[in-house]
């Protein structure tokens, strides 16, 4: 039964990848990439982690991806790779290297990874318990855990300072035009 | 039980695809969504290591990664926002000039 279920989940996350990068549409990318969090979500239920199962669903697939869809729309950049590439040999290159990569890796994990079932019983009924996470995040892992909170905070400041620059230009846009109004009321 | 290499194995072709999609694309939106398909099959590795030694480490590892992944989509995003604005194109092959 687990293995059907693994099949199915990893043929979904494997088609939404695909999908993802061969979509003409960003929008469509978008929604596949949904499509293989969502698989990849299923995936770490079956791997006793309810935990990570939630905040998949969550952040990546809550958040993430809603902030990608609406940047895609807000920019309006779906189809901007109509016209041919700069370099005509980049696209095939890199074809040809991406799957000589994935063929790497590939049997790499063939050769190191183990085929035994893995250990279960008693011990496993109690694993990816998000109390046991949770005891773990407060006490050997705390000081990331605060790092984390800083690099979230950093983000949030960086984020608003990279799109203040608009508002600057148009408030100074503004004064410029209080002032040539005022000259030329003067000159009347 | 799924054994642990067949996660394995499906990790690395999501990550291999994703290579493929940073390699590929040109959209710099989809080149970014390609990244957060190989921080998604890393994370899958983690899990299903964790799994295989039955040890929670992998599992707090993977929840740091999403957290710092989730900022740096959002910092990510605003300098896209931001390219778009002075360069109009989210091409990378158009974002060649170091000056702004």
């Amino acid at each position: 039964m687990d293995t059907l279920i693994f099949i199915i989940t990893a043929a979904i996350a494997l088609i939404g990848a695909v999908a993802m990068v061969v979509a003409r549409n960003a929008i469509h990318s978008a929604l596949f990439l949904l499509l293989n969090f969502g698989a990849v979500a299923v995936l770490f239920l079956l791997l006793y982690s309810p935990f990570l199962f939630a905040i998949q669903l969550t952040v990546y697939a809550g958040a993430i991806m809603v902030l990608f869809l609406f940047v895609v729309m807000l920019l309006g950049a779906e189809r901007i790779e109509d016209a041919p590439d700069q370099i005509a040999w980049q696209r095939p290159l890199g074809i040809g290297l991406g799957v000589v990569l994935m063929l790497v890796a590939m049997a790499t994990a063939l050769r190191a990874s183990a085929f035994a079932p893995p250990p279960g019983g008693e011990a496993l009924a109690t694993f990816g318990d998000p109390a046991a996470l949770a005891a773990l995040l407060f006490t050997h892992y705390l000081l990331p855990f605060q790092i984390t909170g800083i690099i979230l905070l950093v983000a949030v400041i960086g984020v608003v300072v990279l799109n203040q620059r608009g508002r600057h230009r148009s408030e100074e846009a503004g004064r410029e035009d209080a002032r040539t109004r005022r000259r030329e009321d003067a000159r009347r | 039980m799924v054994p642990t290499a067949y996660y394995i194995l499906l990790s690395a072709a999501l990550f291999a695809i994703g290579v493929l999609g940073v390699l590929v694309r040109r959209n710099a939106l989809v080149v970014f969504m390609s990244v957060e398909l190989m921080l998604n099959a890393a994370n899958l590795a983690f899990v299903a290591f964790a799994r295989e030694r039955l040890s929670v480490d992998g599992q707090v590892l993977v929840f740091f990664v999403i957290t710092v992944a989730a900022a740096e989509v959002a910092v990510g995003l605003a300098l896209l926002v931001a390219i778009f604005r002075s360069k109009r194109t989210a091409d990378v092959d158009e974002v060649s000039v170091l000056k702004g």
